[in-house]
């Protein structure tokens, strides 16, 4: 029906979408990337000695890094902002992902009332090389990225919970992040006006 | 009947403080003594393979020392981390191919940001993939 097909076209197109764009972009070096992000979450590691804590600085990072990006995405994307929540599901994981870290991610586990979704990276060129040490299980090495697609989402009058449950590098089979809608941000009326 | 003895075939990695980093008995050795008189030579050519360091600039050095029927070929990295294998049989080739496949696997590990540098490797998964390497480049 009208209502299911996105303003954005399907998954398909989306990625042909993703596809271009990061084909286009210049790209400085991909490993200096991934090496500085894996330098970051040592030393993070290095002085706090609560992992949680390490999380929530990386989610932090993230969420401050997706407040701005978003802009970015939207004008080299060319897309639309999403109409409905289930709609930015695809948009982030075959045009996001895989602009800015080369892969697209999979949309799957969607809830009854589509607000709630995961988004699944068979790869995540963050974890190239990287094995966690002991006593860090409870690391969710990548945590970055929820933080980013939480700080896209809210600036798009979102608000959402967005967390890692799976991570290749705990010897899960994927990656999985599970983001879910916790409400929608009303807009703010400008003082002065009715 | 007297089982054969297997000829023993050390493997270590030694740090830049002549610590040691990594260490695999390559070949079948079963007798605990035998590991710990191997890694006692090896530890003594250490001196030759500084010594010799500084005489060529390839990584593989070849064989740098002797002790009765074994013979040590050492490999020094760019960050000069030492390769020492000791062995009885000459294989040349099979020697430069080994070190040549467990630096690669030694640079992956250099990747891993939670990995100190120039401490010891204890990861399982580096430790198969040498023995398999051995198993394929040497010949034990």
């Amino acid at each position: 029906s009208a209502k299911q097909m996105s303003s954005q076209g399907g998954a398909k197109d989306l990625a042909r979408v993703g596809e271009t764009i990061f084909k286009s972009v210049d790209r400085f070096n991909y490993e200096l990337f991934i090496m500085t992000y894996g330098a970051m979450v040592a030393q993070l590691l290095r002085d706090h000695e609560d992992v949680q804590e390490v999380n929530t600085r990386l989610e932090k990072m993230g969420h401050n890094i997706g407040l701005r990006l978003i802009e970015e995405f939207l004008a080299r994307s060319n897309l639309n902002r999403c109409q409905e929540f289930k709609d930015t599901a695809e948009v982030i994981a075959k045009v996001g992902f895989k602009m800015f870290l080369g892969v697209a991610a999979g949309v799957t586990n969607w809830d009854q009332k589509k607000e709630e979704y995961s988004l699944i990276l068979d790869e995540n060129p963050l974890n190239d090389f990287v094995e966690l040490p002991e006593g860090c299980q409870h690391l969710w090495f990548s945590n970055i990225l929820c933080g980013v697609i939480r700080g896209c989402l809210e600036m798009l009058q979102w608000r959402v919970e967005c967390k890692f449950v799976k991570d290749v590098l705990k010897g899960d089979e994927t990656s999985e992040i599970r983001v879910k809608l916790i409400e929608i941000i009303p807009e703010e009326i400008p003082v002065g006006e009715d | 009947v007297q089982m054969p003895v297997d000829s023993p075939c050390l493997f270590v990695i030694v740090g830049k403080n002549d610590n040691l980093i990594y260490q695999s008995q390559l070949s079948a050795q079963k007798k605990e003594s035998a590991t710990h008189f191997s890694q006692f030579i090896v530890h003594s050519s250490l001196d030759v393979v500084d010594d010799l360091v500084w005489k060529t600039n390839t990584m593989y050095l070849k064989a740098v020392d002797r002790f009765s029927n074994s013979n040590i070929s050492a490999f020094v990295t760019a960050g000069y981390i030492k390769f020492l294998i000791l062995h009885e049989k000459k294989d040349e080739d099979g020697i430069k191919n080994f070190f040549n496949e467990v630096y690669e696997l030694y640079l992956k590990i250099l990747q891993n940001p939670f990995y100190q540098l120039n401490s010891p490797i204890t990861s399982s998964v580096f430790d198969e993939k040498v023995k398999s390497i051995a198993k394929k480049k040497l010949d034990l």
